[in-house]
């Protein structure tokens, strides 16, 4: 089992070496020049140029590059332009809020997700399956944008019930939670519908019905467990959407994270905080990946890697 | 392209039920048809697809004409969806802006084949270090999601059509060099592709002449699920003001418009974002619906 999960974390070192080398690409790409952008069309050629030495734009790339590196293994991200503060700790400051918002999405789309797998699974080729398998499709069709407003107009503004943005109250986080939640609803119960038919399909389950099990029992200790695998994968796979999604409802709901520090640092041409956040996005999707599957050990002893 | 393939899959049928059979036999168009979501995917795609051809010269109005006597206004028969806070007409703008939306998405699906296919191509047949260059390449573009990937690309390379079409585009890169890659891994195995290595055919011949038309049935449904994943990010990026810009009245800029007003007209965010919901669900309903009819036996 360790050899299995040190395996794994070597293994996920070169994809981390690699994504941040692409954002790197990415930044030096860019048409223009970063240091006259950063300082403003009002700055002089002389500031420009201070600015240039600064950031170490003057250097040759290779320099930059390892100068970048460097800095990365440090956990040092640069310093923001528009904050003038380290850009790690701005987003160390926003994190809580963003994590906050994804645990309060993840919990709503799991409990309605599996619960309503759950029920599908038991009645199947009824209406309530179908409802499922239509609230599925249309998750994954939905404008992320457009389904917060539609719930700002209907609960914030008709009903007045919740606040339509900001993170000031307790319930502030409501609304961003249920808009990011609902669009994994249908994927996590169109899978936990599936592994739970095949499971119920199985021979042990059979054996457990016909020496008198209660059919609850069956389902949810006999069943529910060796369908957990399946269901786990589609959660994680979800929790990438989520980080897209996390992007979106912040900014349409004003919550607090780094998902509206991405798009406010875009507006205000923060190269180095678009950066550090790009590079945060890729290296939480891939270590929440890892832990997903060192997960499948832990869940399913079935599963044997080493 | 529909030949080639039912003689594909009625070759491996051979110890399927025989409704399968019988299924299979049908053409795939038949097969689509009796597809009841795609069904209802291709009979909106095609009023959208319509709208967005003819809508402009059937109504040759200027969707950019300002009325400021009339603006905010709810709807009514004169203006059918209401008017936005220049006066300027809802459903006028809708119509006129269904060709960028679905443009958007069918030039960044364009994009995204043009260089996934060939990479995934190259990357299944070749094997080897390539195979393990190209895979190393989807990996790291698939680590980062995928609006956030467009956002990025956007903000180095400005707003405007051409920049949203190349951000989306390469987004969905990754998923074609997926699909391409796994079916020419299946096809370099097979007889006729030997057949043909073994008379000498050139390399890039086989993989231009053979695995490519082969790989179409996989390819047009994932195109049509990555139509909708585009149009979701392109209309996402002009909501938020980095895509297409006003006044060009693409439906996620409007939205983007709306959104300041929706204290007091909610119903100006209401259409566009049921017109985005509307596309991009009948892209998925059709692309499950082709996933069904091109291979009846994954059922």
């Amino acid at each position: 089992m360790l050899t299995y999960v040190g395996r794994r974390l070597l293994a996920a070192i070169p994809t981390l070496w690699g994504v941040a080398t692409a954002v790197f690409i990415m930044a030096r790409l860019l048409p223009g020049d970063p240091a006259r952008v950063i300082a403003g069309v009002l700055a002089t050629q002389d500031q420009v140029d201070r600015l240039r030495q600064q950031l170490g734009l003057d250097q040759p790339l290779p320099v930059q590059y390892l100068d970048y590196m460097s800095g990365l293994a440090h956990l040092d991200l640069g310093t923001s332009a528009h904050f003038g503060s380290p850009v790690a700790g701005e987003i160390g400051s926003r994190l809580p809020y963003t994590a906050e918002l994804a645990l309060a999405a993840m919990a709503i789309a799991v409990v309605l997700g599996v619960l309503g797998g759950v029920v599908a699974a038991l009645r199947r080729n009824t209406v309530i399956d179908l409802a499922i398998s239509a609230v599925s499709v249309l998750g994954i069709s939905m404008p992320t944008y457009w389904l917060g407003l539609m719930l700002i107009v209907l609960f914030a503004i008709q009903f007045r019930l919740l606040p339509a943005a900001g993170a000031d109250s307790p319930t502030s986080v409501i609304l961003p939670a249920t808009t990011l939640g609902l669009l994994s609803v249908g994927l996590i119960a169109r899978m936990t519908r599936s592994a739970l038919l095949e499971v119920l399909a199985q021979d042990y389950v059979r054996t457990a019905r016909a020496k008198g099990v209660p059919p609850p029992r069956v389902v949810f200790v006999h069943a529910f467990r060796n369908a957990l695998v399946p269901i786990l994968t589609a959660v994680g796979l979800q929790l990438g959407a989520l980080m897209g999604g996390a992007v979106i409802t912040e900014s349409v709901f004003g919550w607090p994270g780094v998902g509206r520090l991405l798009l406010d640092s875009i507006f205000s041409r923060d190269y180095p905080m678009v950066q550090g956040l790009v590079l945060l996005f890729a290296v939480t999707y891939i270590l929440v990946n890892l832990l997903v599957d060192l997960l499948y050990v832990v869940v399913d002893p079935r599963v044997r890697y080493a | 392209m529909s030949a080639t393939h039912s003689g594909v899959g009625r070759a491996r049928a051979s110890g399927v039920t025989r409704s399968t059979e019988r299924a299979l036999a049908d053409p795939v168009w038949r097969r689509l048809l009796r597809h009841r979501s795609a069904l209802m995917g291709l009979t909106v795609l095609g009023v959208f697809a319509l709208v967005a051809i003819l809508g402009p010269l059937l109504v040759p109005f200027d969707p950019g004409q300002q009325d400021l006597d009339h603006i905010l206004q709810p709807p009514s028969p004169a203006h059918l969806l209401g008017t936005d806070n220049f006066g300027r007409d809802e459903l006028l703008a809708l119509v006129h802006g269904a060709r960028f939306t679905l443009g958007l998405g069918v030039m960044a699906v364009m994009v995204g084949l043009g260089v996934g296919g060939p990479l995934g191509a190259v990357s299944g047949y070749f094997g080897g270090w390539v195979d393990m260059l190209v895979q190393r390449l989807a990996e790291i573009l698939l680590a980062f999601p995928t609006i956030v990937l467009a956002l990025a690309l956007v903000a180095g390379l400005g707003p405007g059509l051409r920049n949203v079409v190349i951000a989306v585009g390469v987004s969905s890169v990754p998923g074609f060099i997926r699909v391409v890659r796994a079916s020419a891994l299946q096809q370099r195995a097979l007889t006729f592709v030997e057949a043909a290595r073994a008379l000498g055919v050139p390399s890039w011949r086989i993989l231009v002449r053979h695995v490519l038309p082969n790989a179409a049935a996989p390819i047009i449904v994932q195109a049509s699920i990555q139509m909708g994943v585009a149009i979701l990010v392109s209309a996402g990026l002009g909501f938020f003001g980095l895509g297409v810009q006003p006044p060009t009245p693409e439906w996620g800029a409007l939205l983007g418009e709306a959104h300041n007003y929706i204290f007091s007209d909610a119903n100006l965010a209401t259409f566009p974002g049921l017109c985005i919901l509307l596309t991009v669900l009948a892209f998925n309903l059709t692309g499950d619906g082709l996933r069904d009819a091109l291979d009846p036996r994954l059922r």
